[in-house]
């Protein structure tokens, strides 16, 4: 990846792009700070998903007529920027999915249950996500591997401390972590897992669903095997994410999906594998939305992943200063320059829904509730938190506002 | 868009609306709220959208039918904290019988302001696990949304 300095990212400018925030909620212009839980999307991302319907739909990899064929390009290209995006060694080895828990759970199936059994360990995080927990959670149970989860420290890290604790219980199969926190924002060290889980003769799952839209994820720095990823929450449409895997893997897994397109041959009494891919691309995919998806990734390479990062970096600090000074908050996560763009916290004695509530009326959108991660609020003991999250469309005064809101909250409830 | 109520100085907005004193009131001061040490009914139930959790006992009248009290505990937000407040006050006195078929509009209503689809779960999160209270020590039946919840309650 070439090194160059980048403009600073200009996010009023940008919000141009995005007709849904020229609205107003409540009669106040709407703020959206719940970005983690999926991203706005640009006109160019929409007109993008129009002119392919409008010009070059039809089915990809079937007809031998030109709207096929002009289909199949938009649909191999988009492929072909995904794996670009991520620097993936080559574009075969990105799969099409519905979303990045769809990619999680096919490695789950496809690797898991004919590679686990009984003396293995399936090692996740206590900061996981449900998708990147759950699964694994399964397929130990049915497999009879040992299940464990890497412990957070009281600042919302990784205590990497116990991976020796970890690896005494059992032979460790697979790691599988997140790269940034959808609830604490923390960046996870996931080069240091990746070694460590290599060391173990383990392969590493990245759930990289909330880093990819916000900082410049390179799987080959990573030292991953798999990564996994959604569109709508890098401005792209709903209903399509990537599964990145390393070639090798991918081409002796079992299938996950099956039905039409993946299928090499088909006999009465026996049916052969499709190449990957295709292999674990079953039926009518997702055709526009991965077009979208390639759209949204051009959108991002334009604005400049670093440019996002150093961006939310920056909204971030103000956001944990401003917030600082709001009476009775408890902020949880780690230190701004370890974390993305994510801020959960409670108000004291006030319950995160009151706080939303409160907050959407002034036009305000946060999120409240467990984010998927009950592993997770189980060891800060609370039920739910306040999350605020930002993208690239984020200015401060949106923060401004949401402390605001926080000050009226306790006026209300205090 | 409705037109706001006309003949006040300042009509009250929707914020105002929903979070009206009387839900505050009920809120900061939960009537029955508490644990009961011999409950003749006891059930726990959940929301799953945002974890919260309530206990609600049951004490009833010698006659093994009529409410004699109600109690509850567990956290939640103020919807959900009024509503069961409001919802220990209205139940006394009444029938075990009565209460298993209490409509739900006949809380909504005491409870008065407009709710969305997902705070309406938050609303009636008590009432749901008081039916299966008392569903379990009486065998009064569930209403059909409820059905097969008895043993772990959740509001759907």
């Amino acid at each position: 990846m070439a090194v160059h300095a980048q403009a600073k990212l200009d996010a009023p400018k940008l919000r141009a792009d995005f007709p849904i925030l020229e609205q107003e909620i409540h009669g106040k212009p709407l703020a959206y700070l719940d970005s983690a839980v999926s991203a706005q999307k640009p006109r160019q991302v929409l007109d993008a998903i129009r002119t392919f319907y409008e010009t070059s739909y039809g089915n990809v990899h079937r007809g031998v007529y030109t709207l096929s064929e002009r289909a199949t390009e938009g649909y191999e290209g988009a492929r072909q920027k995904v794996a670009t995006f991520v620097n993936a060694p080559q574009s075969r080895e990105i799969v099409f999915t519905r979303n990045a828990t769809e990619s999680i759970n096919l490695v789950a199936y496809a690797w898991g249950l004919s590679t686990l059994g009984p003396g293995d360990l399936v090692v996740v995080t206590e900061l996981e996500h449900h998708s990147n927990f759950v699964p694994w959670q399964y397929v130990a149970k049915r497999t009879g591997a040992g299940f464990r989860a890497i412990r957070l420290t009281d600042a919302g890290e990784l205590d990497l401390d116990c991976l020796d604790e970890i690896s005494a219980d059992g032979e460790v199969k697979v790691v599988a972590a997140n790269y940034v926190s959808n609830a604490l924002g923390t960046v996870n060290q996931v080069e240091r897992l990746a070694t460590w889980a290599h060391e173990q003769g383990a392969v590493m799952v990245v759930d990289a669903a909330q880093a990819a839209p916000h900082r410049r994820v390179d799987v080959q720095a990573l030292g991953c095997d798999f990564l996994a990823f959604s569109a709508h929450k890098m401005c792209g449409p709903t209903s399509v994410g990537a599964l990145w895997g390393r070639h090798e893997l991918l081409a002796k897994m079992e299938p996950f999906n099956l039905g039409g397109h993946m299928i090499r041959a088909v006999n009465l009494d026996e049916t052969t594998w499709g190449d990957v891919p295709a292999k674990f691309e079953a039926g009518t995919q997702p055709i526009a939305e991965a077009v979208g998806f390639g759209a949204a990734v051009d959108y991002l390479e334009e604005v400049g992943l670093e440019a996002i990062e150093q961006h939310e970096h920056e909204l971030v600090a103000y956001a944990l200063e401003r917030m600082a000074d709001v009476p009775g908050i408890t902020m949880y996560g780690p230190a701004p320059e370890r974390r993305a763009g994510i801020v959960s916290f409670n108000l004291d004695g006030i319950h995160p829904h009151d706080v939303s509530q409160v907050l959407d009326y002034d036009g305000v959108a946060i999120r409240a509730g467990h984010h998927c991660c009950q592993p997770l609020m189980q060891r800060l003991g609370v039920a739910a938190t306040n999350r605020a999250s930002f993208y690239l469309y984020t200015i401060p005064e949106e923060i401004d506002r949401l402390v605001e809101g926080l000050h009226k909250a306790r006026k209300v409830f205090g | 868009m409705a037109e706001p109520p006309s003949g006040t100085l300042e009509p009250m907005n929707e914020f105002e609306q929903m979070y009206r004193e009387v839900i505050l009131d009920h809120y900061r001061n939960p009537r029955g709220h508490g644990a009961m040490d011999d409950p003749d009914a006891e059930a726990e139930g959940m929301n799953p959208l945002c974890g919260d959790e309530v206990t609600i006992f049951v004490s009833l009248a010698e006659d093994g039918e009529t409410i004699d009290d109600v109690k509850f505990s567990g956290r939640g937000c103020a919807i959900s904290q009024a509503a069961t407040s409001m919802l220990t006050e209205m139940v006394k006195g009444r029938s075990a019988t009565e209460v298993a078929t209490l409509p739900k509009e006949e809380l909504l209503e005491e409870i008065g302001i407009p709710l969305t689809p997902i705070r309406l779960k938050c609303a009636l999160l008590g009432l749901g696990v008081l039916k299966v209270a008392l569903h379990r020590a009486k065998g009064t039946p569930l209403p059909e949304e409820w059905a097969g919840l008895d043993d772990e309650f959740q509001v759907r």
